[in-house]
């Protein structure tokens, strides 16, 4: 009998870190969509990205903070939904607006230089946007807006935070809005012959640049959009908070086959549900580990990832 | 005498310091199919890619249509009909026959159209109409240069550039490839064929020009060209 509850007791316990992990998950798989399209296209790794996920959590903090919709001040009410709405959709305007840009100003100059010319321009811009996020944010934690109230929903043996719900669903539909851009439309098709080959894209009538400049545009959005789901989930934003990000979104990326769209969600799930797991179950400070872990075995065991095409060497 | 489609004026084009063509002038009236033959590594490629805006040249022009293209990116010169199936076939692999034909309608918006020149190119080709579904990598290399003519057709051209289409098939193959060479010229597209196979290109052609080390030597009448020593000699294994 004891064996038993301790059974059902150890299985609430992994279904709730299941969930947990495909909250985190999901995010991850938000911001490495936009590490794979444009390495799909570029062979670049985009440092920068997750500095773009940084100033997406910013810019939905400003309207809210503005209009004096403010946490942790009980007599201030909750911000309104039309305003998450407009903070949601202006912050991934304005994040596609400076990844379209930054590639602009700091990439296309060294389309035909050395690839590490181009690693090293990307760090540099990484650096470059902290350091402005901290003249312009401040370097301590800000708290985010209340634009949810949080609370949890009891699924039986496990309870999910609303916001987990919240992160699950939006992080769902955006990842399926994309994915159906790049399969069905024009655009998308322009998007997946550049990622093939660039000079023949060009040959079928492709403007390659402006293809270059949407595919920025689009990842920016995805990872703003994961900037401010996070920040609900935890709401302490901070110039640097990108960091860490940056590393589990890329190797989910790298873990899904980097270049596939498909493969980034796959890899974003189960790189988070795998260190919920380790986490949950074992210890938290191994779970920190466990995308170093998974980059490093990937790179032994198949480099092309889970999902992604063999035999395509571009770094 | 028709006027010309295409104009190069004493272009000079550079990788670095490698002087790649070196004042190169020729042109292509409307509907003729005209070569440029000469050995590996003589600009013949070069010479394509900076008439379709993949090269600039440092000096002298290219005029389209009477107008100088110097600056139009590739992209805009193949909406407006100038069009290449580039050397080594350039197909996307990964991507199915009819994938990859549609990418060479990408710049047209005409639906119907693009539907009709479709069904058109499976009828030049049935081959392709076979392997619609099937992988442009799995394609057998006579297949795949199949498939660059029918692309490069896609997009409807009013020039066609084609780089070394026989390169690396088998003599029944190419000669496939050229009949259907002639039955596009006739169907009003005009040509600029590079080869390195003389004879077969000099068969197919109007009028020739053989490039030297990034110059042109010799230009006529291509029967002219099939009877002329020097031709003879250098291209034509003959003496
Ligand atoms: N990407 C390149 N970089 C430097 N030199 C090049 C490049 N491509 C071609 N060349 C040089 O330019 C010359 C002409 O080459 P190309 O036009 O490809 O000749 P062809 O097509 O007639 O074989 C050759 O000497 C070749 O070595
Ligand atoms: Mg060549």
């Amino acid at each position: 009998m004891q064996i038993l509850l301790d059974n059902a007791d150890f299985a609430s316990r992994m279904l709730q870190q299941v969930a947990n992990g495909l909250t985190k998950g999901s995010v991850y798989a938000l911001v490495a969509v936009g590490y794979t399209m444009v390495y799909g296209v570029l062979a670049l790794i985009n440092f920068a990205h997750s500095d773009v996920y940084m100033l997406g959590a910013y810019f939905a903090y400003y309207p809210a903070r503005w209009l004096g919709y403010m946490p942790d001040t009980a007599e201030k009410p909750k911000a309104p939904f039309w305003l998450m709405g407009m903070a949601f959709l202006g912050a991934m305007a304005a994040c596609a607006f400076i990844g379209a840009l930054i590639e602009r100003l700091a990439y296309r100059p060294l389309r035909n230089a050395s690839r590490l010319a181009a690693l090293i321009t990307a760090i540099g811009v990484s650096i470059f946007l902290q350091n402005v996020g901290q003249m312009a944010f401040g370097a301590d934690p800000k708290s985010f807006p209340r634009y949810v109230d949080q609370s949890s929903v009891n699924l039986g043996v496990i309870s999910v935070g609303n916001t987990s719900i919240l992160i699950i669903v939006v992080a769902f539909l955006m990842m399926a809005a994309l994915h159906l851009f790049v399969q069905k439309t024009r655009t998308g098709a322009a998007m997946r012959a550049c990622a093939h080959d660039m000079k023949t894209a060009r040959l079928m009538g492709i403007n390659v640049d402006a293809t270059i400049s949407i595919t920025f545009a689009l990842g920016s959005a995805m990872a703003a959009v994961g900037g401010i789901l996070v920040a609900m989930d935890q709401p302490r934003l901070t110039p640097t908070m990108g960091l860490l990000m940056g590393l589990k979104a890329f190797v989910a990326a790298v873990l899904g086959g980097i270049g596939s769209i498909p493969g980034a969600a796959l890899g974003g799930i189960l790189l988070g549900v795998a260190e919920s797991l380790v986490g949950g179950l074992w210890d938290t400070t191994y779970a920190e580990a466990v995308s170093f872990v998974v980059l490093i075995v990937v790179l032994l065991v198949k480099p092309s990832g889970l999902l992604g095409r063999a035999g395509r060497e571009k770094v | 005498m028709s006027k010309p489609i295409l104009e190069l004026a004493d272009v000079n084009v550079y990788y670095g310091a490698i002087h790649a063509l070196k004042g190169v002038s020729l042109s292509v009236r409307q509907g003729e199919v005209v070569t440029l033959i000469g050995a590996n590594g003589a600009g013949k490629t070069t010479t394509l890619a900076t008439v379709c805006g993949l090269m600039r040249p440092r000096s002298g022009t290219v005029r389209y249509g009477g107008e100088d293209i110097g600056k139009v990116p590739t992209h805009q010169l193949v909406a407006r009909g100038l069009v290449m199936a580039p050397e080594g076939r350039g197909i996307f692999p990964a991507l199915t026959v009819e994938e990859n034909l549609r990418l060479g309608a990408y710049a047209r918006r005409d639906k119907p159209g693009i539907e009709k020149d479709l069904q058109h190119g499976f009828e030049i080709f049935p081959r392709l109409a076979e392997r619609r579904r099937q992988r442009g990598g799995t394609l057998s290399g006579g297949e795949q240069q199949m498939l660059a003519i029918a692309r490069a057709l896609m997009s409807q051209p009013k020039l066609l550039l084609l780089d070394e289409p026989s390169l690396g098939l088998a003599p029944l193959i190419v000669q496939t490839i050229f009949e259907t060479i002639d039955q596009v010229n006739k169907q009003g597209v005009t040509i600029l064929l590079v080869e390195q196979n003389a004879r077969i290109a000099l068969k197919h052609s109007h009028r020739a020009y053989v490039i030297e080390s990034g110059e042109i030597s010799i230009e006529g009448e291509s029967a002219a060209l099939l009877d002329d020593p020097r031709v003879k000699a250098a291209y034509l294994g003959e003496s």
